[in-house]
């Protein structure tokens, strides 16, 4: 699995795409930076962007690598390795290289620009959401790559995916709110939250921006689950199930599917 | 020792291998023909364990096929030649090296194909007949008992396929077992010991070329081909 | 100036020169303790008190006219259970302390100074330290309580009190002063037409200024900051907020200014920055809001239903997460020629105003003040969405909330 993640690596982060990827945030993050001045409003900014971009790239360009894997992988079935290997080996690499490009990304020009900021929380909080929906996206890319032979099919499932993760699902959210107005639905509201790794990325950075204040007493029992250890094992936890589910999901697809 | 017992395949309502028993138990070329669909790929697949048989069993060496490790004793050269986008070829032949060990003739059929002259190159940068020479050596490079090779000459000019007919001619020599699947006819005639031609998921025919040209009464392989296609098609 | 009246001034402050007497309190002095002084002093007589560390018995009361002076560091320790100065005359000036240690109770008002009853005292540049109320003024008059340095040691609101407390006053001027670590700041309570200017509020628990039925009263160029709730301001009208800054009042039921119940008032050149909620106003009628800067604030403005014929005109509203928000269907204020950061028309004819009217409530802070939990969405690509749909055809957000004629550009420069 570490041969075929180091090549995939290496093939991907030459890729004129990943390099797009990459300015693409130094661009962002650094114009941020530069035009506002002030790291702390830059991290509010940026936070837009890694939650609706980057589940969105992730998403299309592990469709598009997993697609043209797809195309040679023959060559790799036919070596003495088993099919975990090669397909754990480039879910890795993929989400490497991606999270490899939007962490620097975010994290070079904050070096030029305020080098102490990059211990803070906010930023640290920042670039490990980036991260963590880099690699639930490209798994969830990869598992649809094996799934669907048809492309089409394949990237209107993918997109269909992002779309209701980082906008649909919160609609929905919403109305619940909406129709339960007067109950106690705070642990409702929290557990809404955990089922989908966009929104847990969001509130998990507005707490880290401290707007906590802003959300009143609700605020008040998000921040002490937030806060407490039993908290912060359950979102470790759901993280975890977002990215052990999918990936269970895509070795099995693996294991079983005929090339 | 390749055996195949009863192998059936469906993909979905689709019936593509009824039931194929073959065994391929002495050296020589094979040459596994048919028509478009009959088949073949699906058949070279199920040995490489990239299709899952839904039925019968497959023997190595009189052991039921299983795990990864049978794959070492074969060569096997896909159909479509593609790679990833930004290795060179040197780099992706590393690739398989570091997953499968030192191969042992690689210089050799590197030479001989003519790959040193773009050995660092990006594979994409590729024309499709550099692709299959690069594709031919990652295949070869190996010293395996079975070579099977699924449409070996698509896009090679005339000197590399004089030098993958000797390189094929020079391993029969050596007593390895070659299945070879192909649309080209000269070079079954030229190449192949036996025959086997599959026809709707069937073995419709199993023998050496000059039993099928007396069978059908025709002067080459090609007719004879024709011949029990349309037999095939009046049945 | 009239030369006859400069003439006049000189012989009468020679006169009173000539006719009151210095005391020296000290050790090494003739008179030892504050109190004997005062015992033996004649009304308007100076006690200067030299430097040292005096510890007292109870509290000192002073109750003839007299000026009492720090000649030096002087420290007072006050009594177990006991304030330290009681102010029972009028015209008392004390100066220059360093009053410490009143303890807390639960049964009295225990002050380093209470003035009880006087008119035209001045407590002035002392320095309180640790001390359960710090100057408590009751039933008193044209009081002046400047540059006083006042930190005190509260950790709970109920078993703290506050560092200026005003009840039932009238007249008094409060300039200056430092006041942290009390329970609120300032408190007027039933005290009018008094001026608080130029303090410094800070680390207070609970409000750094708060009035209650105090009416006719300014304050301005104050700086509230750090405090538990901000400053309030309830059940009082006709009361003067100018220039004051609103700094970084951010907790969970902070505001920079809570009004509650307040009328006929002016809010005016105030600068409201980083507080979870800039101005939440309840019940407050004819209030102007003008020339006001909100920056950086959670809510700048929550209006509530209840807030009637107020007028909020040439704000400026910049980078809040909401601008306004109400809870009510219908609203009955004025929203007119303020500048929106987020204003996104156009100005053809070049008169700085806006030709588009401007919504500065979005469908998301009305969601918000209804369901407190969909504040959870905060920031969600679907809010931003629905936000502009409610924009370009608003449906759930009062429809006559509006400003007609935004800014093109901020009106007023804080310093």
């Amino acid at each position: 699995m570490i041969k075929v993640f180091k090549y995939c690596f290496l093939d991907l982060i030459r890729s004129r795409w990943t390099i797009v990827y990459l300015l693409f945030f130094i661009l962002t993050c650094g114009g941020l930076l530069y035009l506002s001045g002030d790291s702390a409003k830059v991290v509010v900014s940026l936070m837009n962007v890694v939650i609706l971009l980057v589940p969105l790239i992730s998403m299309i360009y592990g469709m598009m690598y997993m697609y043209q894997v797809r195309d040679y992988v023959e060559i790799l079935l036919a070596q003495p390795i088993s099919r975990k290997s090669i397909f754990g080996g480039y879910v890795l690499g993929l989400s490497a290289a991606l999270s490899v490009s939007v962490a620097l990304g975010i994290l070079i020009p904050l070096a030029f620009y305020d080098a102490p900021q990059i211990m803070s929380a906010q930023w640290l909080m920042l670039t490990a959401i980036s991260i963590l929906l880099t690699v639930i996206f490209s798994i969830l890319a990869s598992w649809l790559v094996l799934a669907n032979e048809n492309r089409l099919k394949g990237f209107g499932l993918g997109l269909f995916i992002w779309l209701l993760l980082a906008v649909i699902y919160d609609g929905i959210f919403l109305v619940t709110l909406i129709a339960l107005e007067g109950f106690p639905i705070e642990r409702l509201a929290l557990s809404l939250t955990l089922l989908n790794p966009v929104d847990m990325g969001r509130v998990l950075l507005i707490f880290q921006l401290d707007y906590s204040a802003l959300m009143g007493y609700t605020g008040a029992v998000f921040e002490k689950f937030f806060g407490t250890l039993s908290g912060s094992l359950i979102i470790g936890g759901a993280y975890l199930l977002w990215i052990s589910i999918p990936l269970g999901f895509l070795l099995r697809k693996a294991r079983k599917k005929d090339f | 020792m390749i055996e195949f017992k009863n192998i059936q395949k469906k993909f979905g309502k689709q019936h593509v291998l009824h039931g194929i028993d073959l065994k391929f138990n002495q050296p020589g070329i094979f040459a596994i023909l048919g028509p478009n669909g009959s088949g073949k790929t699906t058949l070279i697949k199920s040995l490489m364990g990239m299709v899952h048989p839904t039925g019968g069993q497959i023997l190595i060496d009189g052991q039921i096929k299983q795990g990864n490790e049978y794959r070492n004793n074969i060569a096997y050269l896909p159909q479509i030649a593609r790679f990833p986008e930004n290795l060179s070829v040197n780099e992706f032949l590393d690739f398989i090296e570091n997953i499968r060990g030192k191969a042992t003739r690689k210089v050799e059929l590197m030479t001989a194909f003519g790959v040193n002259e773009f050995a660092d190159k990006k594979l994409r940068a590729l024309s499709g007949g550099m692709r299959q020479k690069v594709n031919l050596v990652s295949a070869l490079m190996y010293d395996t008992q079975t070579i099977v090779l699924d449409e070996p000459t698509i896009g090679l000019d005339p000197v590399a396929l004089i030098a993958l007919k000797d390189w094929i001619r020079k391993e029969q020599g050596a007593g390895k077992t070659i299945l070879l699947t192909t649309h080209i006819m000269d070079i079954v005639e030229e190449l192949a010991d036996e025959i086997v031609f599959l026809l709707d998921g069937k073995v419709y025919y199993r023998g050496s070329q000059q039993e099928l040209l007396q069978k059908t009464n025709t002067p080459s392989t090609e007719h004879a081909i024709a011949q029990l296609l349309t037999l095939k098609k009046a049945s | 100036m009239n030369k006859d009246l400069v003439v006049i001034l000189i012989v009468l402050v020679w006169s009173a020169a000539a006719s009151a007497k210095e005391w020296e309190v000290g050790s090494s002095q003739a008179v030892a303790s504050i109190s004997q002084a005062i015992e033996d002093a004649s009304p308007f007589d100076t006690i200067c008190v030299n430097a040292g560390s005096y510890t007292h018995t109870s509290a000192v009361i002073i109750n003839k006219p007299l000026t009492l002076i720090a000649c030096g560091d002087v420290s007072i320790i006050a009594a177990k259970n006991a304030g330290i100065f009681e102010v029972r005359a009028d015209s008392v000036t004390i100066s220059g302390f360093t009053l410490l240690n009143v303890e807390k109770s639960y049964t009295k008002d225990l002050a380093a100074i209470w003035v009880d009853y006087a008119t035209h005292f001045t407590l002035t540049e002392n320095t309180i330290r640790d001390c359960f109320f710090a100057i408590f003024c009751t039933k008193s008059k044209n009081g002046y309580i400047a540059e006083n340095n006042i930190t005190g040691n509260a950790v709970q609101e109920h078993s703290s009190a506050n560092a200026i407390h005003l009840w039932y006053c009238d007249s008094m001027t409060v300039a200056n002063n430092m006041v942290e670590h009390h329970r609120d700041g300032i408190y007027l309570e039933f005290t009018d037409n008094s001026t608080i200017s130029g303090n410094m509020s800070r680390h207070n628990l609970r409000y750094g200024l708060h009035f209650m039925f105090s009416n006719d009263d300014l304050y301005e160029q104050n700086t509230f900051t750090y405090n538990g709730a901000g400053v309030a301001v309830m059940f009082s009208d006709h009361i003067a907020m100018v220039d004051n800054h609103f700094l970084e009042n951010w907790g969970r039921a902070s505001y920079g200014l809570l009004l509650k119940e307040i009328y006929d008032s002016k809010i005016e050149g105030n600068l409201f920055e980083k507080n979870t909620t800039g101005i939440f106003s309840e019940g407050s009628s004819r209030v102007a809001f003008t020339e006001n800067t909100f920056e950086g604030n959670g809510w700048a403005l929550r209006m509530r239903g209840s807030s009637m014929d107020n007028e909020v005109s040439q704000n400026n509203f910049v980078a809040n997460s909401f601008d306004v928000a109400t809870d009510a269907k219908k609203d009955h204020n004025t929203y007119l020629r303020n500048y929106w950061d987020n204003y996104e028309g156009y100005d053809l004819d070049k008169d700085g105003l806006g030709d588009v009217p401007h919504r500065p409530v979005n469908l998301f802070s009305y969601l918000v003040s209804r369901i407190d939990e969909s504040i959870i969405l905060l920031r969600s690509s679907f809010i931003e969405v629905l936000n502009f749909a409610e924009k370009v055809a608003p449906a759930v957000t009062p429809t006559n909330l509006i400003d007609e004629q935004p800014l093109m550009k901020p009106t007023y420069n804080h310093d």
